[in-house]
């Protein structure tokens, strides 16, 4: 037996489950639920507000790291449910779970950082 | 005297159904199926930011749709179930030990909760001003 | 006033007659200080004296007597019929080949424990005139819940993860590495890492943590593991880093 490369991918996956754990509920809140349920004005969503939001570099930053670690956190997480509950070809379940996630990753670059 | 031992089947499917804490178990890792989409779904709404103002008002009107609202529901309540098991197992993979004495996990689960109150307070804040 | 009856429900095998297990009851008086074990006992001595299982101290401390009880991994000696139902289901230890009745093939468990090399490895060996190797109190506590394995497998039984691959080492022989790891008087961290840290090691863990909520001695496997999957995510990147100074 040798010493396994999975470190790579379950730093990922703990350090996107911690932001995941302290930030996915206040972001589900503000960009779901706050308007329909009245504690923000709708206008917090619209396009010129998110455009100001995203101006600086350090927030989209800051909004593309968080992202993109939690999609990891949540490929690996669901590779490993496939494994448990049976399915054996975990070359396939990776490809399917990393894949989506590494595509996720790129629309986000694409969101983000390309020359508006 | 003949040794024959038996091997009793596994149920792949159907294992984490026998006991409660294999369905939490279950649930807990569900909440990333929910959060996956969840963030997926934001990068698309990004996406489409970048596409301009009108590619961007459609998206909202979908996300804001029925189906949008209810999966919304259903995700917050993953989100937090996913916090809540997080941080139980935080003193579990990180215990402190302060003067000789280990920290109760008690301790540093509360702590956790303390920091999530007031980074959701601060983001909030951040993005309403 | 008349004796309470309770039914035991035992899964019987053998192997020389039977193509699989079934299941055989038997009435046994209620004693409300007694444990599945003296039941079983019970069972053994007036009832069926060709019922095989494993017991020892009946004390809980030498780990022989682990078998499901109404689908809950438990040391018989540790289940008090008063905390059970009227009719009680009796199953050797899942995810183990079944010898004969509640007697389980224990060998992989044997082979992972000894592949995890679970004795100190010092920085020097010393002769026994210079004296012993010297360890806080502290130094002690830091590992001491890691020593209280009974090596009873309640654990393998309930960890889904060695149930869908039986190469994972398992929760009990990584918690016994973690122990040593965790010995100050150890260096053996590295030389353990090629099991340790393995894909059927450490990484084969999801965290479900049954396992330490079936322990009958509080050793907390998972948390073993848990730290020693961080432990060996900074010695990767180390590695990574400083290849000169390999963990």
């Amino acid at each position: 037996m040798a010493r396994s490369h999975k470190p790579v991918i379950w730093g990922l996956f703990a350090a996107g489950g911690t932001v995941a754990a302290f930030l996915a509920p206040v972001l589900i809140l503000i960009s779901c639920l706050a308007v329909p349920l009245g504690l923000l004005p709708p206008e917090i969503l619209s396009y010129e507000r998110l455009l100001e939001l995203l101006q600086n570099p350090i927030s989209r930053l800051v909004v593309f790291a968080v992202l993109v670690l939690i999609i990891w956190h949540a490929a690996h997480r669901l590779r490993i449910t496939a494994h448990d509950v049976g399915m054996s070809s975990d070359s396939l379940v990776m490809i399917a779970c990393y894949g989506t996630a590494a595509a996720g990753t790129l629309l986000a670059m694409l969101a983000l950082f390309s020359p508006v | 005297m003949t040794r024959r031992p038996y091997k009793a089947e596994f149920p792949a499917l159907s294992w984490w159904l026998r006991q409660p804490r294999y369905i939490r178990y279950m649930l807990r890792e569900m909440s990333a199926l929910f959060l996956g989409i969840y963030v997926l779904v934001l990068i698309a709404g990004l996406y489409c930011l970048s596409l301009g103002k009108p590619v961007y008002e459609q998206f909202l009107t979908v996300a804001e749709g029925p189906v949008g609202l209810t999966f919304a529901v259903i995700t917050m309540f993953f989100a937090v179930y996913h916090t809540y098991t997080w941080f139980k197992v935080t003193p579990k993979a990180m215990p402190l030990t302060l003067r000789g004495q280990r920290l109760p996990g008690a301790v540093i689960i509360a702590a956790h909760w303390l920091i999530f109150a007031l980074l959701s307070a601060a983001v909030w804040l951040l993005v309403s001003s | 006033m008349s004796q309470r009856c309770i039914e035991l429900e035992i899964l019987r095998y053998d192997p020389e007659q039977d193509d699989s297990p079934h299941f055989q009851v038997y009435a046994v008086p209620y004693h409300d200080d007694w444990v599945v074990l003296d039941a079983i006992n019970y069972v053994k001595e007036e009832l069926d004296p060709t019922v095989s299982y494993r017991w020892s101290c009946h004390m809980a401390v030498c780990g022989s007597c682990g078998m499901v009880v109404d689908g809950e991994p438990v040391l018989a000696c540790h289940k008090f019929l008063r905390d059970c139902s009227n009719r009680i289901r009796i199953e050797p230890l899942q995810n183990f080949p079944v010898e004969r009745d509640l007697v389980v093939v224990m060998d992989d468990f044997m082979d992972k424990l000894g592949s995890v090399k679970p004795y100190v490895i010092p920085k020097e060996e010393k002769d026994i005139e210079d004296g012993e190797y010297l360890q806080t109190p502290a130094e002690l506590s830091s590992f001491k819940q890691y020593t209280a394995c009974i090596n009873c497998l309640l654990c393998y039984s309930a960890c889904p993860q060695y149930a869908l691959n039986s190469s994972f080492v398992g929760p009990a022989a990584l918690a016994l590495a973690h122990r040593y790891n965790l010995d100050t008087r150890d260096v053996g961290r590295s030389a353990r890492a090629d099991v340790v840290a393995s894909n059927s090691g450490i990484w084969e863990c999801s965290f479900v943590g049954a396992c330490s909520e079936v322990c009958p001695k509080a050793v907390d496997p998972a948390a073993a593991i848990q730290q020693t999957k961080i432990a060996s995510t900074v010695d990767y990147f180390l590695d990574f880093l400083t290849p000169w100074k390999r963990t």
